[in-house]
């Protein structure tokens, strides 16, 4: 599948002056640009005089204006929710398997970005909606499934129905049976919201989708959060994350097992957080297995 | 010792319960300080606030505790290390005389040197509220910070970088090409830093090794440092790792540091304990400290205090340990404490005053996130105020893009850039380096060699295919 999201490719190929010109204009190339190949740092960018050279300063303003974009443009979540219907069967029983719609008390972006406690707290509308539906479910489930637009719209709009869809899917074929809560999708809201919506939807565990804080390199990161036995006060000790969920990082169906394997442990263990730990990663992290680097060689 | 301040404007009375709503409501506005729901209500009662505030002696920083002196050894720290011989110069003094008297011509850099001991954060916490910027950069440019290890920093006219070669998974061939880059663009005189993506021992003394190896082999007059814990940099050193700089995140108040999980004793130890290795050459300085306005609210021990002041006190932390470095990182934090490129240009000039007047190595991770409202000509802004102002060190990353943190920061360019600009110098022992291993052609004129120069050449030919690159 092409990567739409890949950096470094498409913009510079956009930007990528012709090096004949550059060297022309006097821009000094840096030979080590090859090492290139080994790091996603913007190293042997070349100079004109100390400066930035022109294509590689637009670079940087387009990963930049990207960046910018995730964290403003908001969610469109009608497209959204068409995009996650029908996925999810509710144990509400209620035969609805459309999102419902909740928003933080961060009316806008600007007073969400001041104001992270606000992000947190459901206004009152959506308090009262998710109130009511437990109170026709009066039932306790597994699982609610929370995806919330966070710091990134642009990760959510994409990467959260497929992630949803393969998760679900996973936890259909499961040997336990997991019944879900109803699908909520959050505007303007920060990960903890998801404690007060798993307390009031009876869920014995929350998992949060969002968006998260964008990098110059990554725009387009999911972050997952699971918590057992979400309710307000949880502090962040008490989940588990699964980050940089992007098809240039951690792949959606990667993300969608370690978060499998996450849920099954929680509910096995009755517990989330620092005492549960995530081995569903037999890669530790080890690098150069070689003696040394071109620098000390 | 505590009571009402009143002030009268026309026909209505501002009254402030306390000292510490004097300081908060006298700083200029940022949206910490509204989070944190201590700010000004309106514009006028902020200068009211200060109005009041400059009328305050500067002795009654010494009466009244902001953080009681039971409850915190950052203000046993102050109190008991404050040198009231020192503090003579200044003692009649109100805040307001403060400022004119520190822009003053009787101010000189040799008399603002002995005041130090005698100075309290408070003090320049509450000066710098009623400071106009160029203030905070007259001021802060007559107080010279000169500190030693390998390399010399913070010398008139010099403003050394910290190479910051972080890599996602501590790739160590990612790391060592950010090195090179750096070291080609003339960066790294103050340190080769990096922030570990794994924190742990093992990790962090597998760093070391790589960063001591390159400054050897190619005999560069610097020092490095991995900026993990402090405990895990003394685990490092019993285990004969090649310790420089022992580094520390540090705030003001000691339940801030007790959530960064360290106290002052633990400090006291590294620094004795690195300094018990011997590694430097033209000095011992050998800590490394990094602060920011807002960790002491987001750790939630702020003790209703404004972030600024709360910064401040960190610096009576800092100068206690005689660090080689120390580095205010603005705009690393997020918008809900500098919400935009106004705010944390205002608070990299206060932190570097303010680090400056008590006697730090202050240096400034000139910086931002994505979601705040700031973007390179903010940054643009700052590092040239903060060249003006004297600042002993920034940051100098690849492209000012930090692919582990997240966050963009100044460049190898953009250092070039300001000593261009303004005409700052290199730590002299790494200048001669420079030129020695040509790559700096023209040290007078910041003019780099065209060519790759030969050692570094030869190492490029290490790679697989490396041949064909040099």
């Amino acid at each position: 599948m092409a990567d739409p999201t890949d950096r470094s490719d498409s913009q510079s190929d956009v930007t990528k002056a012709d090096p004949a010109s550059r060297r022309e204009a006097g821009v000094v190339d840096n030979p080590w640009r090859a090492l290139r190949d080994f790091t996603d740092a913007r190293i042997g960018l070349g100079r004109a005089g100390v400066s930035l050279p022109t294509d590689e300063m637009l670079a940087f303003q387009l990963a930049h204006a990207q960046a910018r974009d995730a964290v403003h443009l908001p969610l469109d979540v009608d497209s959204l929710c068409d995009g996650l219907n029908d996925i999810v069967d509710s144990a509400g029983g209620d035969g609805t398997t459309e999102p419902l719609r909740l928003h933080s008390q961060a009316s806008d972006r600007i007073t969400y970005l001041q104001r992270p406690d606000l992000g947190r707290r459901l206004d009152d509308a959506s308090h009262k909606a998710l109130g009511d539906g437990a109170d026709a479910a009066q039932k306790t489930c597994d699982l609610a499934i929370v995806v919330v637009d966070g710091l990134s719209s642009r990760a959510v709009q994409a990467h959260a129905a497929p992630f949803v869809k393969a998760l679900a899917s996973a936890l259909a074929q499961d040997a336990e049976h997991w019944a879900l809560a109803r699908l909520c999708v959050v505007e303007q809201g920060r990960v903890a919201i998801g404690d007060e919506i798993g307390a009031l939807l009876n869920a014995r565990a929350v998992l949060v989708l969002i968006g998260e804080r964008p990098g110059l390199s990554s725009p387009d990161s999911l972050g997952l959060y699971l918590t057992w036995n979400p309710k307000p006060g949880t502090t962040d000790a008490l989940r588990n994350c699964i980050s940089n969920v992007r098809p240039a990082g951690l792949q959606l169906d990667e993300a969608s097992r370690r978060a499998l394997y996450l849920l099954r442990e929680a509910r096995r263990l009755e517990l989330s957080g620092v005492k549960l730990k995530d081995r569903s990663d037999s890669n530790v992290i080890e690098h150069d297995s070689e003696p040394g680097n071109f620098l000390i060689s | 010792m505590s009571g009402t301040y009143r002030y009268t404007l026309g026909d209505r009375t501002y009254r402030f319960a306390h000292l510490a709503e004097v300081m908060a409501k006298a700083s200029p506005a940022r949206s910490g300080d509204r989070l944190a729901g201590v700010i000004a209500e309106s514009a006028e009662e902020r200068v009211v606030a200060q109005m009041v505030l400059a009328e305050l002696p500067l002795k009654t920083f010494l009466n009244e505790a902001l953080v009681a002196y039971e409850d915190d050894e950052i203000t046993r720290l102050i109190v008991d290390d404050h040198d009231a011989s020192a503090f003579e110069t200044i003692a009649h003094l109100t805040v307001g005389d403060f400022r004119n008297w520190l822009l003053s011509d009787d101010s000189t850099p040799e008399v603002l040197e002995k005041l130090r001991p005698g100075i309290t954060p408070e003090m320049a916490a509450a000066v710098s509220k009623i400071m106009r910027n160029q203030d905070l950069i007259l001021v802060a440019r007559k107080c010279r910070v000169t500190t030693a290890f390998r390399s010399t920093i913070g010398l008139a006219g010099h403003m050394s970088t910290r190479l910051q070669p972080n890599h996602p998974t501590d790739d160590t061939t990612g790391i060592a090409a950010s090195i090179l880059d750096g070291l080609l663009y003339g960066n790294g005189d103050a340190v080769i830093g990096i922030n570990p993506a794994t924190d742990n021992v093992a990790q962090s003394v597998k760093l070391m090794r790589l960063l001591d190896e390159v400054i050897c082999k190619y005999e560069i007059p610097t020092q490095s440092c991995v900026l993990t814990h402090v405990t895990n940099t003394m685990e490092a050193i019993e285990q004969g790792a090649p310790v420089d700089l022992v580094f520390q995140s540090i705030g003001g108040t000691e339940a801030t540091n007790s959530s960064f999980g360290f106290g002052l004793k633990d400090l006291a130890e590294a620094e004795s304990a690195a300094q018990s290795l011997g590694r430097g050459t033209v000095g011992n300085n050998v800590m490394y400290f990094e602060t920011g306005q807002g960790s002491s609210l987001s750790a939630d021990a702020h003790h209703g205090l404004d972030q600024q002041t709360c910064e401040a006190r960190a610096y009576a932390v800092a100068r206690k340990f005689k660090p080689l470095l120390v580095n205010t990182v603005v705009g690393f934090i997020g918008p809900e404490y500098l919400f935009d490129g106004k705010e944390i240009i205002r608070a990299g000039l206060e932190d570097h005053f303010c680090g400056k007047l008590l006697g730090v190595p202050m240096g400034c991770d000139v910086c931002y996130t994505n979601h705040a409202e700031a973007d390179q000509n903010d940054m643009d802004n700052l590092l040239t105020l903060l060249g003006v102002a004297g600042c002993n060190f920034i940051m100098g990353i690849p492209g000012s893009d930090d692919i582990m943190l997240n966050y963009q920061t100044t460049s190898f360019h953009d250092a070039l850039y300001a000593r261009r600009a303004l005409d700052l110098r290199l730590a002299p022992e790494f200048e001669a380096w420079l030129e020695r291993m040509q790559i700096m052609r023209d040290a007078d004129r910041h003019v780099l060699h065209e060519q790759m120069p030969p050692s570094f050449a030869r190492s490029l030919e290490n790679l697989p295919g490396g041949a064909d690159h040099g």
